[in-house]
Formats: structure tokens, sequence, C-alpha cells
């Protein structure tokens, strides 16, 4: 049956999205008609499109673990990513273009957690593209009045005497937090700590999974 | 404005509902106005800020019932054709013959 896929989860466990095999949609129709008329006005190439779609797919918060393991591993580039984030992670490959990244390092009594109340900005060059609830109401609206009860919501439980700061991202302005490395983890290599930082352990809205 | 002074999107501090973990795997049509937009910008033919423009003032009622790409390639549309890039005349008449060729996504973008 070449529809039945739809009742089922992708390889990454979330619902497929309908796609090239249900009914077209008037925004569908309107993005082919608005990229073939790029296209045949030399503005961009088929083949520019693809290529910023595979760039894109290549970014993923696999990219936002290895900064975080290094942070936790190699001090010279730990003072470099907060002098300089931008810099820092163009350096290992990440190029986050003209904005600007500002690491969050977690602490024992401090908690960061990223939002965009405006919009959805978000650090694509480290984290790939953001997920639907980052861009919901719900988190945009409620994370920057009472950030505690939204972790809750996330299953982060923080006690009253760790801080939480909250921090609200601009079209020119990113934040990557750094969550705190997990004990029980000394001697680690890089590439295995990587392996423990979680997306949302980043964003703030979750914890680095337990050695 | 809202009666608070603020435009609709600045939403910072609202009282909302719980926040579901929602998230999908982006298709290849979204995928393709997220690439629209990267390329249009990184060629000059505008600006995120206009990107966004016309993202807030389409309203609360389309950030309600539209998606997030679906709202995206409205406002990538309108950019290019108030710079001139191509005509209203052009898109409507592109749209038709693009509806004209299937009544899937697959069809009607020839792959």
């Amino acid at each position: 049956m070449p529809h039945d896929h739809h009742d089922h989860l992708s390889p990454s466990g979330h619902p497929y999205r309908k796609d090239d095999d249900v009914e077209l949609t008037y925004w569908q129709t309107m993005e082919i008609a608005v990229r073939e008329l790029l296209i045949e006005k030399g503005e961009l190439t088929a083949a520019q499109i693809t290529s910023q779609i595979d760039a894109m797919d290549a970014r993923s918060p696999a990219n936002g673990a290895q900064v975080v393991a290094r942070y936790w591993t190699d001090p010279d580039f730990a003072e470099a990513l907060l002098a300089d984030g931008s810099q820092a992670t163009r350096d290992m490959g990440y190029d986050i273009g003209p904005m600007k990244l500002i690491a969050l390092p977690n602490t024992p009594t401090l908690h960061n957690v990223v939002v965009c109340t405006l919009c959805s900005c978000y650090p694509r060059n480290l984290l790939g593209l953001p997920p639907d609830w980052y861009k919901s109401r719900a988190y945009r609206s409620r994370t920057v009045r009472e950030p505690r009860r939204v972790l809750s919501e996330f299953g982060v439980e923080l006690s009253p005497d760790i801080e939480v700061r909250v921090h609200d991202s601009t079209a020119d302005m990113r934040y990557i937090v750094i969550p705190n490395r997990p004990d029980g983890t000394e001697g680690w290599m890089q590439d295995q700590l990587a392996e423990l930082v979680t997306r949302d352990s980043m964003i703030g809205t979750g914890l680095p999974k337990h050695s | 404005m809202t009666a608070s002074g603020r435009r609709w999107h600045d939403m910072g501090g609202d009282a909302s509902d719980p926040v579901l973990p929602d998230e999908h795997d982006f298709a290849l049509w979204e995928k393709r106005v997220d690439a629209l937009l990267v390329l249009c910008n990184v060629k000059g033919l505008f600006t995120v800020d206009g990107l966004r423009r016309v993202l807030e003032d389409m309203g609360p009622e389309a950030f309600e019932t539209m998606s997030y790409y679906e709202r995206w390639i409205t406002s990538v549309n309108q950019n290019l054709i108030e710079n001139g890039v191509y005509t209203i005349e052009e898109l409507g008449q592109r749209m038709e013959e693009v509806k004209m060729r299937g009544n899937t996504y697959g069809d009607a973008a020839n792959g």
C-alpha cells in the first residue's frame, strides 16, 4: 500500500507530515511556482536549492554536542567560546554567518534556558531547525514569565536554590546552553561526552544523559 | 495593537496553554521554502527583516490557522513581488499551470 506510512512514525520517531502523496495544497502550489520563477528569472539555480537543503539536513544537534563536549574537555576552547562564540564555532566548521553566538554555561547554582518570544530564532548552525514546540505560542509566551513551570512540563524539576535565567533570542543574536558536565565522566574523551549531550540540554529544556 | 500596547507577535509574558512537545520531520516542500528564504537573503533579494515584517502584518489569525512554512512562503512571495523579481500576474499564471500538472505535490512539482 503506497499510502500506509502515514499511520507510522519516521525513523526519528516523529510522525510524517503530509507531503507528496496527498492532495496538493494552495501553499505547496505557491512554493513550486515561486521556486520555478526564481530559477527561470536566473536568480537561483535548482542545484543551489538542492545543496542548501543538503547543508540544512547536515546540521543537527550533533554539532552542538561536539561544541559542548569540547568546552568540557578543552579549557582554551572554553575560554575562546565564551569570548567569541561565533568565531570559536566557525573554527570548528559550524558557521553561524553574520550572527552573534553567545554560549551560556550552567553552573551548580544557575540554569539557563533559551526562547525566542518574537519569532523562532534558534542556533541552526549548532542544532539544526527548531522543533515545533519552540515556535509555539505556549513556549514563546510563558517561558519568560514562569520558566520553572515550563521546565517542569519538560520533566526538568529544579530545586528552588538554583537560579533560572531566561535568554530571549533576536534575529541577530543566538544562544546555546552549556549544560553541566555529568558526574562520573572524568577522563572521558570528547566524542564519548558528546553522546550525553541532548538537543534539549542545549536549549535548556532538558539535561544531559547520565554517564 | 493589543491592550498592552504591543503587537500580537510580541507575546513574551502572555498567559498561554501548557507546552506540548510537538515536533515533526520537515517535508520536502517545507525544506524548499526554508532554502528559498536563505538563498534569497544571501542573494540580497530581500532581508530577514522583510520576512518578519510580512509575517507580523499577517496577524494572529494566520499564526493560528496556517503552518509555519505556509506563513513563510506567503512572506517570501510577498517580498519577491514587492521587490520586482516577478509580478503577481506571473505568479498567478504559474500557480494555475502547476495545479494542472496533477493533484499531488509530487506530480505538481514534477518530482
